[in-house]
C-alpha cells in the first residue's frame, strides 16, 4: 500500500498532469458566459457553461485589458484558454488568454457596444448637431499629409472657391496612436479657434484600418467640439463612431470638402438675382404710384378745374337774380302804396284848396294866418294868398257874420 | 473687415427682398429698402473677395508653439 498524499501533494500532481496535456494548453472552448464578475484588481472572473455543465474561468488583468469589448452575461464565446488546477483549493478551472466572440468579429461586437453606449447618452442627437457656416473664413483639417486624401480635399476646396485658407494638423490615421492624435487634433483647433470647420477623415479601408476612427476618446473630443465636425471615412457603406457623432457625414473626404465650401459662382448668381429682384421691385412700386397718380389726373377735378367754379358762378347768378326780383316785387309794392297815400295828401294839401277859389289870409308883419276878424281893425294891412299869388290889401271895414 | 457674416448679410437682404415684394411698404419705405438692399449685396459681393488664398501646416516649434507653415504636398 502508497503512503497517503497530503492534499498539497496531490493536488500538484494534478495539476502537473493537467499541464503537461498538449491537448489542455492551449484549449478552445465554446459556451457561454455566466455569473461574470470583475474585480479592481482588472481580473476576471465568471463560469462558462453549456447545457449540462460548467466550468470555473479566470482572466487575468494582462489578458482582460487588451480585449476590445466588454464581457456581460450571455454571451456564447470561445476561450482560448489552459486547463488547470488551483492548488490551493483542488478547483478545475480554465485560465483564459483570449475571448473570442461566436459568430461575430470581436471589432464588431466592440464597435456596437459603443455606438449602443454612446447613442444613450445622447452624443448621436440630431438636436447636437451644429450647422456648417455658409462661407467657411478656415477649413481645418486632421490628416495624413500624403497621400490622396489632402490632395484630394485641396483640389476640391480650389474648384468650387479659387480663394480658400485651410489649415493642416498632420495626423497618422490608423494604428496604436492614431486616434488620440486625431483627438489632439480636434482640441487645437478648438482651442486655437482659427478655422470654422473641421475635417477628419481617411481613406478606405478594412475594419481594422479604420479602427481609430471607431475610439471612445476620439467620438468625445468631436462631441465636444464647438467647431462643427465633418466626419470623411472613406467607407461607402459602413459608419465608424464618428460617423454618427460628428454634425455632418461624408462618405469620402472629396465629399466633405464640396460639403464645407458653396460654389463662388452659386454665391455670385444668388447676389445678383436678389439684386434684380431688388430694382424690379421698386420699379413695380414706383409704377402703381405713378397709375395712381395718373389716374387723380384723369378726373374732372385736374381736367376741367374750373367746372366747380362755373357752377358756382352760374349759382351765385341765379342767387342775385333772384333776389333782385323779390327785392323789385317788393319796391314795386311799396311805391304803389307810396303813390297812393301821396295822392290822399295832395287832395288834402291847402294849395289845392286854394285852387277852388279860397285865399289864405295873413298878417304882413308876423307871416301868421289871420283866423278871426277880432285880430283886424279898419286900415289895417293884410296878405291875401291865391292858388297862383298874394294880394297886398287894406281893411276897409270889418263886420262881423 | 465687418463684423457681420456672409450668411446673415445674404439672409437679410432676402428677407428685405421678400419685403419689398410683398407690395405692402409705403413709396417711402420701397426706397429706403432699396438703398439698404443695395449696401447690402455690395457687401456680399466684397465678402467672396475677403477670404486668402492660404495652404498652411501647424507644425510644433521649439519652445512647444505651432506655427502656420505652407504646406507642400509630399507624396506617400
Amino acid at each position: 500500500m502508497n503512503a497517503p498524499w497530503s492534499v498539497s501533494e496531490l493536488n500538484r500532481y494534478v495539476k502537473g498532469l493537467l499541464e503537461a496535456d498538449e491537448r489542455l494548453t492551449p484549449v478552445l472552448v465554446k459556451g457561454e458566459i455566466s455569473g461574470f464578475k470583475s474585480y479592481p484588481s482588472g481580473h476576471l472572473y465568471f463560469t462558462l457553461k453549456d447545457e449540462e455543465s460548467s466550468i470555473s474561468c479566470v482572466m487575468f488583468k494582462s489578458s482582460a485589458q487588451k480585449l476590445l469589448f466588454k464581457v456581460t452575461d450571455g454571451l456564447r464565446v470561445v476561450l482560448t484558454a489552459r486547463a488547470s488546477l488551483y492548488d490551493r483549493d483542488g478547483k478545475f478551472q480554465l485560465y483564459v488568454n483570449d475571448i473570442g466572440v461566436e459568430g461575430l468579429g470581436d471589432l464588431y461586437l466592440a464597435f456596437e457596444q459603443l455606438k449602443r453606449k454612446l447613442s444613450e447618452e445622447g452624443l448621436f442627437d440630431d438636436s447636437r448637431k451644429k450647422r456648417l457656416p455658409l462661407l467657411p473664413g478656415a477649413v481645418g483639417v486632421a490628416t495624413s499629409p500624403s497621400g490622396a486624401v489632402i490632395r484630394d480635399i485641396i483640389q476640391v476646396l480650389g474648384r468650387r472657391f479659387p480663394n480658400f485658407t485651410l489649415k493642416l494638423i498632420p495626423v497618422a490615421v490608423q494604428g496604436a496612436g492614431a486616434a488620440a492624435e486625431i483627438a489632439d487634433a480636434v482640441r487645437t483647433f478648438n482651442a486655437r479657434g482659427d478655422v470654422d470647420v473641421i475635417i477628419i477623415g481617411r481613406g478606405g479601408g478594412s475594419m481594422e484600418d479604420l479602427w481609430a476612427f471607431n475610439d471612445e476618446a476620439l467620438a468625445r473630443a468631436v462631441a465636444a467640439s464647438r467647431i462643427p465636425v465633418v466626419s470623411a471615412v472613406g467607407h461607402e457603406t459602413d459608419f465608424t463612431i464618428c460617423d454618427y457623432v460628428a454634425d455632418l457625414r461624408a462618405p469620402t473626404p472629396s465629399a466633405a470638402a464640396e460639403l464645407v465650401m458653396p460654389r463662388r459662382e452659386d454665391l455670385e448668381l444668388s447676389v445678383l438675382d436678389l439684386r434684380h429682384r431688388l430694382a424690379k421691385g421698386l420699379d413695380r412700386r414706383l409704377e402703381v404710384s405713378r397709375m395712381r397718380l395718373s389716374k387723380s389726373f384723369a378726373s374732372s377735378v385736374f381736367q376741367r378745374p374750373l367746372d366747380g367754379l362755373e357752377r358756382k358762378r352760374m349759382r351765385l347768378d341765379q342767387s342775385t337774380r333772384a333776389l333782385a326780383a323779390a327785392l323789385s316785387k317788393r319796391s314795386a309794392m311799396d311805391r304803389s302804396r307810396c303813390m297812393a297815400l301821396a295822392g290822399k295828401l295832395d287832395a288834402l294839401s291847402p294849395l289845392k284848396v286854394l285852387s277852388r277859389g279860397y285865399g289864405l289870409v295873413s298878417d304882413p308883419r308876423t307871416g301868421r294866418p289871420v283866423t278871426s276878424t277880432a285880430f283886424v281893425r279898419p286900415k289895417d294891412r293884410i296878405d291875401v294868398f291865391l292858388n297862383d299869388g298874394v294880394l297886398d290889401c287894406e281893411v276897409q271895414a270889418v263886420r262881423d257874420r | 473687415m465687418v463684423a457681420i457674416t456672409l450668411e446673415d448679410a445674404m439672409k437679410e437682404l432676402e428677407n428685405l427682398v421678400k419685403r419689398m415684394e410683398s407690395g405692402e411698404p409705403t413709396l417711402d419705405e420701397s426706397i429706403a429698402l432699396f438703398q439698404r438692399g443695395v449696401e447690402l449685396s455690395k457687401l456680399c459681393a466684397a465678402k467672396l473677395d475677403e477670404v486668402e488664398k492660404r495652404i498652411v501646416q501647424l507644425v510644433e516649434t521649439k519652445d512647444g508653439n505651432l506655427a502656420e507653415e505652407p504646406f507642400a504636398q509630399k507624396e506617400s
